[in-house]
């Protein structure tokens, strides 16, 4: 009788996570009348305009990810290291990107850094995709904080820096080359979710003006029929990819570390 | 290359690596030093780069709106922008906003409460659990434009679900009043990612709920209803309703999903918003930084209560 009712409760929600998935993939075949083909793939993927905004998220995730390393990682290692007091306080700080929605932000963003302000952003191109980047770090900081941060615990830093201090290792080459690889499982990891993040991310963008991907997928929506629905295929392929990257990456270090 | 004016290396920061090395009292003094020399605290140099970051891209400009919301155009303090908020057109905005993330948190809740339970509790395969929890970490982060036209291809005039349901069953799902573009229509779109969120959050409290506290219901005579109703439940409680406030954070700031789904018709706080913000549709832009004002206020208590239950969660599931 459980087990009945278990099947129901499951299959209840799956339908409505499985139906939509299911329903986009048979629409994107159906651009050729009256048989299936990949008419909307073809066609949507040869449109320069999807290879410009798809490669300007591509760069864009990229240089998050690298910002994003750069920042969590020494930061919540020295936090570890010298200021356990301030962890809390930290730690709360890169949860609010949670708290605070992302359109709100980007607004203040708007009014903070426009042509007339102290720090003139948004007056150009180049300023614009500064911010964005660090818009989309400030994003991703939640994943990315709690995954360097978990990764952190397991090792023993205070030991592995005492070892390399007294070997005459610099701060610089300590985090590159002693902390680094030592968490590299949990910077992959977040950097995955930061690309997930930023390749479907609109609302910043779209604010911003800036020609990504995001904005781009929803113009096209508004214009054509089949198209994006071979889009969406193409995202959730994406996101499934970071998702699969995530756990494929957990497991291999698990491996090694069995071995050693 | 863009610039880094904060280059985030606390390379600078640190004291000397050798010798005589933090006040902190996380290192036991194996060598004693001869003269208490009081080392400056420069550790917190550290965390300059962050600190920075947080400031100029998270904190600053919240303040901005925050501040902006009570502030006349010539920058005097005033109320009038919060009470300006008060028409019926904005109103409307929050009340459908709001309905709009309590129906999604609670159908949300409810089915993804049903789907882990049924997963850990129902005597299913255990091989399902991998690949549900994989395919829901999936799903939870396949929200926005890319989901919109999901469910326009499924839900749509010629999507999938309709077309079925039209040529097998005979149901007209127009006919019936029913359109993707529509509230209701968003609320399904909604629950795409609120059922696999609240998958993801409520197994680890599910997994705590110790066998020994089933047993010892039974024991005492319990029937399964009410382990449920006085054992389960009101230990799960502060985990179900912590999540229903993350859910009702999570949709009320949700943007292009909406956007994509409705354009800018659809009348909840979020997309008013956007408008402002692209073409001052309000007139008056210090209204709009009261209307995102309000979004902050609604979130943060929504959070709140989702932290402060979660503290209190935590004490059963050890």
């Amino acid at each position: 009788m459980i087990r009945v009712w278990s099947w129901g409760a499951l299959l209840t929600g799956l339908v409505i996570m499985v139906l939509p998935l299911v329903g986009m993939t048979e629409f994107s075949l159906r651009m050729r009348r009256g048989e299936y083909s990949f008419d909307a793939y073809t066609k949507v993927l040869a449109d320069p305009a999807f290879q410009q905004t798809f490669g300007y998220s591509v760069i864009m995730a990229l240089f998050t990810i690298a910002f994003g390393v750069l920042l969590v990682v020494p930061t919540a290692y020295w936090v570890r290291l010298k200021m356990p007091w301030a962890r809390p306080y930290v730690e709360f700080i890169t949860l609010l990107p949670l708290v605070i929605p992302a359109i709100v932000v980007v607004f203040g963003y708007i009014r903070l850094y426009n042509t007339s302000s102290w720090l003139p952003l948004t007056g150009t191109a180049m300023g614009t995709n500064v911010l964005l980047m660090f818009g989309y770090a400030m994003l991703a900081l939640p994943y990315m904080y709690r995954s360097v941060d978990t990764g952190l615990r397991t090792i023993d830093i205070a030991t592995l820096t005492e070892a390399a201090q007294s070997l005459g290792a610099g701060w610089i080459t300590i985090l590159a080359r002693i902390i680094l690889p030592n968490v590299l499982v949990a910077v992959l990891s977040g950097a995955f979710l930061t690309f997930a993040i930023v390749i479907g991310e609109f609302t910043m963008a779209a604010l911003l003006n800036r020609p990504a991907f995001g904005p781009y997928l929803q113009v096209l929506g508004a214009n054509r029929a089949y198209e994006p629905a071979a889009l969406a295929v193409v995202s959730f392929a994406i996101t499934w990819g970071c998702m699969g990257l995530i756990q494929l990456v957990t497991r291999l270090s698990k491996h090694t570390r069995a071995q050693s | 290359m863009p610039p880094r004016p904060d280059m985030p290396l606390p390379a600078p920061a640190a004291p000397a690596p050798v010798g005589p090395v933090p006040s902190t009292a996380t290192r036991p003094s194996t060598a004693p030093r001869a003269p208490a020399r009081r080392v400056l605290p420069w550790h917190w140099l550290g965390l300059l780069p962050f600190t920075i970051f947080a400031l100029l891209f998270l904190i600053l400009p919240t303040m901005k709106i925050v501040v902006g919301a009570f502030q006349t155009v010539d920058g005097t303090f005033t109320l009038e922008n919060l009470r300006g908020l008060n028409t019926p057109s904005i109103l409307s905005s929050y009340w459908v906003s709001i309905k709009l993330s309590v129906i999604t948190a609670a159908l949300g809740c409810a089915i993804g409460f049903a789907m882990a339970a049924a997963m850990i509790l129902g005597r299913l395969p255990k091989g399902l659990r991998g690949p549900l929890l994989t395919f829901s970490g999936v799903a939870s982060n396949f929200a926005g434009v890319p989901l919109a036209f999901a469910f326009i291809a499924t839900l749509g005039p010629v999507g999938l679900v309709t077309i079925w349901l039209r040529t097998h069953m005979g149901i007209d799902l127009r006919a019936m009043g029913f359109n993707v573009l529509s509230f209701w229509g968003l609320v399904l779109t909604y629950l795409f990612f609120q059922i696999p969120l609240m998958i993801l959050i409520i197994t680890p409290a599910i997994d705590g709920l110790k066998r020994e506290w089933r047993e010892a219901a039974a024991i005492l005579g319990a029937s399964g209803w009410q382990y449920w109703r006085m054992v389960a439940l009101p230990i799960l409680f502060p985990s179900l309703l912590g999540t229903f406030a993350l859910l009702f954070a999570n949709s009320f700031g949700a943007v292009a999903t909406a956007f994509a789904l409705t354009g800018p018709q659809l009348n909840i706080v979020p997309i008013k918003l956007f408008a402002q913000i692209r073409g001052d549709v309000l007139g008056d832009p210090h209204l709009g930084y009261a209307l995102a004002f309000g979004m902050i206020v609604i979130t943060a208590i929504a959070n709140t209560v989702y932290i402060v239950l979660r503290a209190r969660s935590e004490r059963w599931l050890k």
